[in-house]
């Protein structure tokens, strides 16, 4: 007799813990299916190649996309509001090129780094005030600003510049070694694993964050309680601009050299990958981690597609695939949360 | 009351819109410890008030005084901070943050380093949450609630320790009775922390319910304020309409109800569209208005989209002038004479953004098709002869439709439809949200258009008026037409009783 009563019960307590789940955590299920599509990858690849877990192969992975994670982390922000900044990809190119030339001029990497952030944050700024003040769409201000960004750095040079400063390339060059079995970290990775816990804690314990949220959640009803509605947004143009500021010390890193062709297409690939990370694009939903995860997915098809020998635009068919999926599933998310309503 | 200092004092209030004066010099007071109601119909300049009392409009001339300072708000925010707390008449919060944020943002509580201390948040919202009487997990998303939770989440954020005067517009339009009661034991408790309330409603019988003093305005002038308990009701309705109460009187229906001879123009057979509705069978005869009755979730609205074509027939058949018509969209429904003015008049029918002239003229030239433009002195002609025949205020056929008060709006919708010369109008709640005044006045037209030969479905959830329009009244319940009875001699307590009678279907034993 109890016992049959008790099944029930416990049901009905596991039936209304997942209902207090989710009607806590709804947002996060994006995350998850985005984590649970990378642990597949994995799995998938270590099945079908053998020997692909390795310690070095893994390291790489977040050695090779740091500055994508660190772009993914400022973009976040952006669309959290409901905008979207297209300029990140030449801005990183620009402060590239802008430090590697102080740099070739004799200027410190003390000074050079800074004021490669603060070229960053000033053309986010820009577009900040367009988007604001001057009521331009955000695709035309970003747009704006990736021209005059990408414009710049040929001013610069229209050749590439080597990078020889000691400093700068030991961002790259140093490898962590954790334990003793090959893990490794560079001081790039840890940069951007910073930014990462950063942009989380920012998003989630300031009132910066939480009103970057309410934001994109409906703007109107965010001014009509009294929340400072255009610094926000400013701020996270600013966030995304400074974000793509640092990935471009962190790229210029990478490759040693600055060149003004890079990182074109970078903001495509920046986009895909937070909005793999299960971030709504029309605002209001999403997180950082969720972001870090779009941007391992992505850097995990590149390797198992290195892996297989393919040609690389396969790369590319991939993540577009995925990314359409991921926006069909939100679509199907956000309909399905106005029905209730 | 009269001698004490009024908490709140506004002189020679005006605001414009461009040319258009919403509110002209209009004095407003309110004391501590009173429940005030603004009264006017939909276009007074009651929302213009209230957003210019809380900083969410700017005042082009007058002053505020709050508590004998001259204050000026430049932001809702400056309002909050003066201890003026406002819920908005759209439920203004964030369906995608927590209960506990909606409630606390913009004054969360924080701990070291200025971070947001979380567990107090939700403690704090639970808390004001409780003293509302509701039980609702802070940490949950607002959206995963209904809208009646979501009004009371918005009055306990506008209420807060340092509130001195609370403003609520229109909170009770989407709560139930015993939602409504709670609401008004939290207003009198306010009421006795010496709180000044201001209560804006069109329910009539709340107002006199729980308000002290009534301030009526019109066409966004001051008519005068009263003591509630010195104003009758009949004269209130006077005073804002500002015409004698006779021409409220009902209208009187045509004859020729029921009548034999006239000419079916729509018939439904079996008509399904699961879920909402099964086996729905209708006749709707040449200037007849139907009323359609029915408790909600009993396919009102279901019923209006199938039969205009917006959702697809499962099953059944729909004839109009006795030839069978496949209603495959609301293209091929208008083709035939069919169309659908929808509950939502926000989000399936206007276009907010674009001009009277724009709305009225979208449809009838999008079934003529883009290549067959209408002249644009044609079309200004047209909308002109709309607006001036539907007596649509403001008569500016450029101002874009969304300034326009709600009765306007609806009557803006109408004209669109009308303009297409239909033979069936199914009207899905169109009287819903708009004033008393502007309320007769469409349902009046209704009578009108029928009288000229147009059959009409008028859907409604306010069962006196679905009896005062409709020639005979048809009554859903579960997705099915159980009954069709004239409405001459019905009274609102008989059709109750019809519509909410038990389902015998359902071998109800109980």
């Amino acid at each position: 007799m109890t016992t049959t009563q008790t099944a029930p019960a416990r049901q009905a307590r596991v039936a209304g813990s997942r209902r207090r789940f989710m009607t806590r955590h709804a947002s996060w299920i994006p995350v998850f299916a985005a984590a649970a599509i990378l642990v597949a990858m994995v799995v998938g690849a270590q099945l079908y190649f053998g020997h692909f877990l390795t310690p070095r192969l893994v390291s790489s992975i977040l050695l090779d996309n740091s500055y994508l994670l660190i772009l993914a982390v400022g973009m976040t922000f952006v669309i959290l509001t409901g905008g979207i900044d297209l300029s990140v990809g030449a801005v990183m190119s620009f402060t590239g090129m802008m430090g590697a030339s102080l740099l070739r001029a004799g200027l410190p990497s003390s000074v050079t780094a800074p004021t490669m952030l603060a070229a960053g944050a000033l053309i986010g700024l820009g577009i900040g005030v367009l988007v604001q003040y001057f009521d331009v769409q955000p695709f035309i201000a970003s747009l704006a600003g990736m021209f005059l960004a990408r414009g710049l750095g040929f001013v610069v040079s229209l050749e590439s510049i080597k990078v020889t400063d000691s400093s700068i390339l030991w961002l790259q060059g140093t490898r962590l070694h954790i334990g003793g079995s090959g893990w490794y970290v560079t001081p790039t990775g840890i940069l951007a694993l910073l930014v990462v816990a950063a942009g989380a804690l920012l998003l989630a314990y300031t009132r910066f964050g939480r009103t970057v949220y309410a934001v994109g959640g409906n703007e109107q009803s965010a001014r009509l309680m009294g929340l400072p509605v255009a610094r926000t947004k400013l701020l996270a143009y600013v966030v995304s601009g400074t974000c793509a500021g640092l990935a471009g010390v962190v790229f210029t890193a990478y490759t040693g050299a600055a060149y003004p062709l890079n990182g074109i297409g970078t903001e495509l690939d920046t986009i895909a990958a937070v909005v793999i990370g299960g971030t709504l694009l029309t605002g209001g939903s999403g997180f950082v981690v969720g972001s870090m995860i779009g941007v391992l997915v992505y850097g995990m098809i590149k390797t198992v597609i290195n892996f297989l020998g393919v040609d690389q635009s396969w790369t590319r068919i991939t993540i577009g695939a995925l990314l359409l999926v991921f926006v069909v599933v939100q679509r199907v998310i956000v309909a399905r949360s106005a029905r209730r309503r | 009351m009269d001698d004490a200092v009024p908490l709140v004092q506004v002189t020679g209030a005006t605001v414009r819109f461009r040319s258009d004066t919403a509110l002209d010099d209009v004095d407003f007071r309110m004391f501590a410890g009173e429940v005030h109601s603004l009264m006017g119909e939909n276009g007074a300049g009651k929302s213009t008030l209230i957003k210019a009392l809380t900083g969410a409009l700017p005042l082009d001339a007058g002053v505020v005084t709050l508590a004998g300072e001259s204050v000026r708000f430049a932001t809702p925010h400056d309002a909050q901070r003066a201890g003026i707390g406002t819920v908005y008449q759209e439920i203004d919060l964030l369906p995608n943050l927590t209960v506990a944020e909606n409630i606390a943002l913009g004054r969360e509580p924080r701990g070291r380093l200025g971070a947001i201390d979380w567990p107090a948040m939700r403690r704090l919202a639970g808390e004001a949450l409780a003293d509302l009487g509701l039980d609702v997990d802070p940490a949950s998303v607002l959206g995963a609630h209904p809208l009646a939770v979501q009004q009371l989440v918005a009055i306990a954020r506008a209420l807060r320790a340092d509130v001195k005067v609370l403003v609520l517009d229109e909170p009770t339009s989407s709560l139930d009775l015993d939602e409504v009661a709670e609401l008004f034991r939290v207003i009198r408790e306010l009421k006795a922390r010496g709180v000044a309330i201001l209560f804006v409603s069109h329910f009539l019988d709340q107002v006199y319910e729980i308000c002290d003093r009534i301030t009526v305005l019109r066409n966004g002038r001051l008519v005068g304020e009263y003591l509630t308990t010195e104003l009758l009701r009949i004269d209130l309705v006077q005073k804002m309409l500002g015409r004698s109460a006779a021409a409220l009187s009902e209208r009187t229906h045509a004859d020729g109800l029921d009548d034999p001879d006239a000419s079916v123009t729509l018939s439904a057979r079996g008509v399904t569209v699961l879920p909402g509705i099964a086996d729905a069978d209708l006749d709707l005869a040449e200037g007849e208005v139907l009323g359609i009755a029915g408790l909600l979730g009993s396919g009102r609205s279901e019923l209006a989209r199938a039969l205009t074509g917006v959702d697809r027939l499962e099953a059944g058949v729909i004839r109009v002038d006795g030839r069978e018509a496949h209603l495959s969209s609301p293209r091929r429904a208008m083709a035939v004479g069919v169309v659908y003015s929808s509950e939502n008049r926000r989000t399936e029918g206007l276009i907010a953004e674009l001009s009277v002239l724009e709305n009225i003229t979208l449809a009838l030239q999008a079934q003529r098709g883009m290549l067959r433009r209408i002249r644009s002195a044609r079309q200004r002609e047209l909308a002109a002869s709309w607006v001036e025949a539907l007596d649509i205020r403001p008569a500016d056929i450029d101002r874009p439709v969304g300034s326009l008060s709600g009765g306007n709006q609806q009557k803006v919708l109408l004209a669109r439809l009308l303009a297409l010369s239909p033979r069936v109008i199914v009207l899905d709640e169109p009287t819903r949200g708009i004033d008393v005044g502007a309320k007769v006045e469409i349902q009046n037209l209704v009578g009108e258009l029928a009288d000229n030969g147009l059959s009409v479905v008028f859907i409604s959830a306010e069962l006196e008026e679905v009896l005062r329009v409709g020639t005979r009244v048809a009554i859903l319940q579960n997705g099915r037409v159980v009954d069709v009875v004239p409405s001459e001699g019905l009274t609102s307590d008989a059709l109750l009783a019809l519509v909410a009678r038990p389902d015998e279907d359902d071998g109800n034993d109980a």
